[in-house]
Parts: structure tokens; C-alpha cells; sequence
């Protein structure tokens, strides 16, 4: 028994730097999936038909490949030979940890832009009637009446797709991101002690989970619109 | 009838949901500073041709003149320039939920006509001041009352200085006892010589105000004329049997 606890406790540095890989990579997708998760939602919403066609596709091939098959084809395919191409050498591209939050972001886009739109549409049409009545634009009208009451809405969405997120960034290890679970199995094979290890690496994930949904339960209060029940 | 005396013409208005005709042929003309009322059963094309005046629906047919100006609703910026210079109250408010009373009256003087904050700042404060609310300039939507609500409305649409104010059915929403500030405030403008045109069934109050009464019905103005030539003792219009009705619905027949 002393061993393993040994073991565990000369593992905890390591193992604890890999949770912070793991955060990285979360916050790393999270935000790419924000930042074209919003674009997508609107297009789907405001989008003449073509628009509105190639999000339904996007959104429908990156719900539908498993992470694990993107991870492949985007670590030893697209960016193997991306970065083969010479003038682009300098922005070492062959990187795991680039095709994981690449993956992981793409990937949440297509979830994220399904929480926005849902939270778009669920406003009242008077918001955008009352706003082209004043003479705005569509782009302002978006940008200043929408989207700042859309995204308040979409947070206990988002606090969701953050632990799944969480989970899937542990499928990084496959590609060889030293994250925790990749972390686990490095020192259990040296250890020969899985078990007291994966349990670690749970309490990591847990934790991970944890004060994320905490920070965005913080951010949600934070935000609210005074007078507002929800 | 001096032409220059028009601020807003419109002309053989019509729309269709689908192959359901909610407005035809809706023509009249309005001289400034006037206040011209919109009566009729619910259904009958208010609020269609109220929205199809300021291109909110996008009308079949028909065309608008702002102070002789025929609008062009193909261009975007000569329909937003357009729509500044005509103020919209809607029936539930449509305020911004997320703004507080002071940023709803602010944010398309911001926006749209790119004034500066301070200067945008002063100008909605003395809007709210206005309509009675400088106090409560930093309440959002959902903490006011629907008449404040309301009041708030109105004062984000006179920041624009519009030459022409549409309202569809202003207080339809409210509770009984908050109508009366919200028609205050309203009667403050006809006097101060505001350009309107109002849905509404407060028919007693809109009589003393309105230099026509327009009745619609099925999506057609049936009936048009001075309230006194629609609504006088021996005169059996629709709009009178309909005004009748309404008042004995609401079950004051002095209304
Ligand atoms: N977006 C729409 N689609 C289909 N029918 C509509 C739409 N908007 C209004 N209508 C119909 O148009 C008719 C006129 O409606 P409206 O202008 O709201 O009348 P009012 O304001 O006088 O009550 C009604 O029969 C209504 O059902
Ligand atoms: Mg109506």
C-alpha cells in the first residue's frame, strides 16, 4: 500500500501539469468554437438559403465524424501535409496540440451554433422589428440587440458543452498530447499501478469540471439583466 | 389645401399573406402636425398597414411619400433614413430588454445617427424627462411597469426626431389603470403639433384629438372622415355602430 500511495505522490506534479494541458486545450476550443459558433448560428438564422445550407452541412459533418476519426485525419492529414507546403514551414503546424483544439473547436462551432441559434430564436421578433424601426441595419441590429441577449441565454448551454468538452479532450492523448490521460498511461506502465492512477486522473477531470461550471455559473450571474427572472 | 402642408402620402397599399389579401388599396394623404386614428375590428389590416408605412412588412403594391419625397424601399440606406424620420410604438413595447431605460432611448442615437455619447446622453435624458421619467432612467424593461414601459417607447422613438410617430394600439397591453399616463403623454404631443397616426379603440380620446378617423375593415378603409362626421348624433356610419359597440363592451357607454 505505502508504494502506491509513493508512487501517486511522486506522479502528482506530472499528472497535475497535464490537467493544465487539458484546461489549455478546453479554453482554446471553447473559444474557437465561440468565434465561429456565433457566425454559424447567425447565418443559419439570417442566411439567404445557400447560407443557410453549408451550416446545415457543417453542422451536420462535425456532429456526425467521431472525434477520435477528426483527430486522425486533421493530425496526420491536413496538417501533415499543410505543413509540408514550404512557406508555411515557419508556423509548425505538425503539432498534436494544434490539431486537438482545432478538432475540439470545430467541432464544439457545430454544437455551440445550435445553443446560440436556439437562443435566437427564442426572442421575441418585436426585438428586431423594434430595431429596424429605429433605422438600424441588420448587422447592427444583430451585433447590438441580438446577439448581447442571445449570448446571456446561451451560458447554462455553454456550461454544458464545457464538460462535454472536457471529456472529449482527453481522446487528445491519441494523437500523443501529453494531457492527463495520456499522463496516466505513461506512468502506469512504469508503476504498474493503473488503478490508483486512473482514480487521480477522475478526481483531475472532476475537479476540471468542477470550477469550470462554477465560473460559468459566476459569469451567468454576472451578466444578468437586472428585473430578470431567469 | 396647401401641398407643402403634406408630410406623408401613401397610395394603394396592398398585401397579401399567402393568397389571403390583409391589405388593399390603402390611400390617403396627411397634413402635418395632424393625428389621424385607425378604427376597426381586430383583424381588419391595423397593424399590416401601419408596418407596411414604414416598410416593416414590405408592402405588394403601393408607394409612400415623406414630405414629398417618394421613399425607395430598395435602398437600404434611403430606407433607413426613412424609418428614422418615422417613429414606431408598438402595441407590447418591443423595448430592449437587456438596455436600461436611458440606453433604450440612446442606443440608435448611438448607432444610427452616430451621435456622440454625451451629446447622445443629454438628448435621451431629455426624453425620458419628457415623458415623466428622468427618475427612472436606470431601470431595465423588466423593472417597469407596462405604462412606464410604454412612456420609455415613445421617448426612444422622439429622440430620433421623427416627422411622423405611428402607434399601434399603444395601450392595448396595459392594465386599465396604467392607460391614462401613457394617453398623457400622447395628447401632450398632438398639442405639441406631432404628426400621428394611431390604432387604437380609445375612441372618446382620440375623438378630441383626431382630424380624421379612418375605419377599416377586411383589410379595406371602409369609412373615412372627421369624428364629428363619423361619430355625430344622427349620423349612422359603421365606424359609429362599431365605436357603439365598443363602449358598450367595455361597459362605460360615456367613453
Ligand atoms: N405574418 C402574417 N402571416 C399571415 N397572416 C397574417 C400575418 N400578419 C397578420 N396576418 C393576418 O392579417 C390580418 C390583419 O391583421 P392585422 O393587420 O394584425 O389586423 P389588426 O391590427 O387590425 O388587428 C389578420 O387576419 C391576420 O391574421
Ligand atoms: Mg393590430
Amino acid at each position: 500500500m505505502p508504494d502506491i500511495l509513493t508512487a501517486i505522490w511522486e506522479a502528482l506534479p506530472f499528472m497535475l501539469s497535464g490537467a493544465w494541458v487539458n484546461a489549455v486545450l478546453i479554453v482554446g476550443a471553447m473559444l474557437v468554437g465561440l468565434m465561429l459558433g456565433v457566425p454559424l448560428a447567425v447565418g443559419q438564422v439570417y442566411g439567404c438559403k445557400p447560407v443557410r445550407r453549408v451550416v446545415q452541412i457543417y453542422v451536420w459533418a462535425f456532429r456526425g465524424v467521431p472525434i477520435l476519426v477528426q483527430l486522425y485525419l486533421f493530425y496526420f492529414g491536413i496538417l501533415a501535409w499543410a505543413s509540408s507546403i514550404p512557406w508555411l514551414g515557419w508556423a509548425h503546424l505538425e503539432s498534436p496540440f494544434l490539431a486537438a483544439v482545432l478538432v475540439l473547436g470545430l467541432t464544439s462551432a457545430a454544437y455551440q451554433s445550435q445553443i446560440f441559434r436556439g437562443a435566437i430564436l427564442s426572442l421575441p421578433a418585436g426585438q428586431f422589428k423594434a430595431a429596424r424601426a429605429l433605422g438600424m441595419s441588420d448587422a447592427t441590429a444583430i451585433t447590438t440587440i441580438i446577439l448581447p441577449q442571445a449570448l446571456r441565454l446561451s451560458i447554462p448551454g455553454w456550461s454544458n458543452e464545457y464538460s462535454i468538452l472536457l471529456k472529449d479532450s482527453a481522446l487528445a492523448f491519441s494523437v500523443g498530447v501529453m494531457e492527463v490521460m495520456a499522463r496516466t498511461r505513461a506512468v502506469a506502465s512504469t508503476t504498474h499501478q493503473p488503478l490508483p492512477l486512473s482514480i487521480l486522473a477522475g478526481i483531475i477531470f472532476f475537479a476540471l469540471t468542477w470550477v469550470g461550471v462554477k465560473a460559468l455559473l459566476a459569469l451567468e450571474k454576472k451578466v444578468r439583466i437586472p428585473g430578470y427572472s431567469h | 389645401m396647401n401641398d407643402s402642408d403634406i408630410i406623408l402620402k401613401v397610395e394603394g397599399l396592398s398585401k397579401a399573406f399567402g393568397n389571403k389579401p390583409v391589405l388593399q388599396d390603402a390611400t390617403f394623404t396627411q397634413r402635418r402636425g395632424t393625428l389621424k386614428v385607425l378604427v376597426g375590428p381586430s383583424g381588419g389590416g391595423k397593424s399590416t398597414l401601419l408596418q407596411c408605412i414604414n416598410y416593416l412588412i414590405p408592402p405588394d403594391q403601393g408607394r409612400v411619400w415623406l414630405d414629398g419625397r417618394q421613399i425607395n424601399p430598395k435602398s437600404r440606406r434611403e430606407l433607413s433614413a426613412y424609418r428614422q424620420e418615422v417613429g414606431m410604438i408598438f402595441q407590447d413595447f418591443n423595448l430592449f430588454d437587456h438596455l436600461n431605460a436611458l440606453e433604450n432611448v440612446r442606443i440608435a442615437l448611438l448607432k444610427v445617427k452616430g451621435m456622440a455619447k454625451a451629446a447622445a446622453t443629454e438628448r435621451a435624458m431629455a426624453e425620458l424627462a419628457r415623458v415623466g421619467l428622468a427618475g427612472k432612467a436606470d431601470l431595465y424593461p423588466a423593472q417597469l411597469s407596462g405604462g412606464q414601459k410604454q412612456r420609455v417607447s415613445i421617448a426612444r422613438a422622439l429622440a430620433m426626431d421623427p416627422k411622423v410617430l405611428l402607434l399601434d394600439e399603444p395601450t392595448s397591453a396595459l392594465d386599465p389603470e396604467l392607460i391614462g399616463e401613457v394617453l398623457t403623454v400622447i395628447k401632450d404631443l398632438a398639442q405639441a403639433g406631432i404628426t400621428m397616426i394611431m390604432a387604437t379603440h380609445q375612441i372618446s380620446f382620440s375623438a378630441s384629438l383626431a382630424d380624421e378617423f379612418l375605419f377599416m375593415e377586411k383589410g379595406r378603409i371602409v369609412e373615412h372622415g372627421s369624428p364629428a362626421e363619423l361619430l355625430g348624433k344622427d349620423c349612422c356610419s359603421r365606424t359609429q355602430a362599431f365605436c357603439a359597440k365598443l363602449s358598450e363592451l367595455a361597459g362605460d357607454a360615456g367613453q
